[in-house]
């Protein structure tokens, strides 16, 4: 059947990436793209960074500079939330009582942060729009201490932009170590050096019990004691957003789960981005699930060209970064499927690490430096390990081999 | 009035990949091609202002280090999302043992 009306629910970077992508490939029917927020489709990494830290009042960095959607003739329904999908009927529900008629549906509906589980938990601010950025901006410019719970890289990053602003900064990790779930334990443990060596005290291993309201600000009692922060930041990961897609019957996992083709349990509704838990082709059919730029943009693009009748699966790598300080992290690939790991120093402290399976296949890597040492072999990296090369250790780990020369 | 300005020696800048390159207040990201031709353009992605010298050289593309923008880099073209803006390119030539651009 010829698709005529091409609903996506979520006007984020996949939502709004999917919508441009379509027109791109010439999709000439219609697109309604619906999003609670009023903004047009941003960009969010630079929400913990540069929305907070620049001296000048930010804006959103809209995908597509502006005015494309409009030009490309996608329509914008903003401010209203999609409240239920009839699958039988193809409808979308939205909350101000309108119906849009769908012969395929998106769901990019993303994921939310994940509040403290403990009293008090509304005292501490989270991030997810650039709404959220604004009030920890307002609220971190106007402070004296900033208190961080949680060091993945929404935390790690807000330290880094409080540290920038000249605030004193604490982060409380539960865990051991930072960035347990993300990154490698020695690229993780020089970014630590990193944060301690600009001056952010970080306390690991700590179990916060409960947040309390003071005249001036907040009072966070943990296991190893009461701390006062005029203003305090949790990031503690996100949940998908997968209500709609259970409320309708698809099938639910970690995510909304999908297959090959981003295609939900339901042959004309799909679902990218955060919220979307998809199989990779690259890693024995391995489910993941992205809180990641590249994957909501890579995915946007992958599910417009299945739309229009691609039947290749989405193959893309994994790949992300932080940036924190001068610092850029970058990962590719799924550093779990490794067995062993080689690490190569770049200099001026910069270093890579290669992780290889057990059959010498390289299956993720990691850098950690100024971008530009470490742009270059992360994506040479990228392409070896999409290519599923087998290669040698030893020249891995000797920074004048050339990785180009092993494609 | 554009100007030949002297970038760097022949060798310092490896067949199939980019150097930074900043005169008067303007960076500029100079390339060697694979079958060793020079050229050049303006030093930072349309994108979000990322230097692309720190990018990757394959072939006549210059993938931008941070988001993958895509640009040609003999002709400036924009090579699909997430970049729409072309690249300002200037001429490069060789003189001697040095490399010059026209800005």
């Amino acid at each position: 059947m010829p698709l005529n009306d091409i609903v996506i629910v979520g006007a984020g970077e996949a939502g709004g990436r999917a919508a441009l992508a379509l027109r791109e490939a010439g999709f000439a029917g219609r697109i309604a793209l619906v999003g609670e927020e009023t903004h047009p489709p941003y960009e969010r990494p630079p929400l913990s960074k540069a929305a907070i830290a620049d001296a000048a009042t930010p804006a959103p960095v809209v995908i597509g500079d502006g005015g494309r959607l409009a030009e490309l003739g996608v329509e914008r329904i903003a401010g209203v939330a999609a409240v239920a999908i009839d699958r039988r009927e193809r409808r979308l529900e939205l909350a101000d009582g309108r119906r849009l008629s769908y012969d395929a549906l998106v769901l990019a509906t993303g994921a939310r942060a994940r509040p403290l589980p403990l009293p008090g938990a509304e005292l501490a601010l989270t991030l997810r729009t650039f709404e959220d950025a604004l009030r920890i901006r307002e609220r971190i410019h106007a402070a004296g201490r900033v208190a961080v719970v949680g060091g993945g890289f929404i935390g790690l990053e807000i330290a880094a932009s409080a540290r920038s602003l000249g605030r004193e900064v604490t982060l409380m990790e539960a865990d051991s170590r930072l960035l347990r779930r993300s990154t490698p334990e020695p690229l993780a443990a020089a970014l630590e050096a990193r944060h301690a060596a600009e001056g952010v005290e970080i306390v690991k291993s700590v179990r916060i019990e409960r947040i309390a309201a003071t005249a001036r600000g907040v009072v966070i009692h943990t296991s190893e004691g009461a701390r006062e922060a005029d203003v305090v930041v949790a990031g503690v990961g996100a949940s998908p957003r997968v209500e709609l897609a259970d409320a309708a019957g698809l099938a639910v996992d970690n995510g909304v789960r999908v297959d090959g083709s981003l295609r939900t349990s339901d042959p004309a509704i799909y679902a990218i981005g955060d919220c979307a838990d998809f199989p990779h082709p690259l890693f024995g059919g391995r489910r993941l699930r992205l809180e990641a730029w590249r994957n909501a943009f890579d995915q946007g693009a992958h599910v417009a060209r299945a739309l229009l009748g691609e039947t290749q699966a989405f193959a893309a790598l994994p790949w992300f970064w932080s940036d924190q300080y001068d610092l850029t992290l970058q990962m590719v690939g799924v550093a779990e499927t490794g067995a062993s790991v080689i690490a190569r120093d770049l200099g001026g402290g910069a270093q890579m690490l290669f992780h290889l399976d057990a059959e010498g296949r390289i299956v993720a890597a990691g850098g950690l430096g100024p971008i530009e040492k470490t742009a270059k072999e992360i994506k040479l990296a990228e392409r070896l390990i999409a290519r599923r090369a087998v290669l040698s250790p030893v020249a891995l780990a000797d920074p004048a081999a050339s990785l180009k020369k092993m494609l | 009035m554009p100007q030949w300005i002297d970038v760097c020696a022949l060798g310092d800048i490896d067949a199939e990949d980019v150097l930074r390159f900043d005169h008067e207040g303007n960076t500029y990201a100079v390339y060697r091609s694979p079958d060793d031709e020079y050229f050049a353009t303006d030093g930072l992605c349309t994108h979000e202002k990322v230097h692309l010298a720190g990018g990757l050289v394959m072939d006549d593309i210059i993938e931008c280090p941070k988001h993958n923008g895509r640009f040609n880099y003999k002709t400036g073209a924009a090579k699909g999302a997430p970049v729409c803006v072309d690249l300002k390119t200037y001429r490069a030539k060789v003189q001697g043992t040095r490399v010059l651009i026209e800005i």
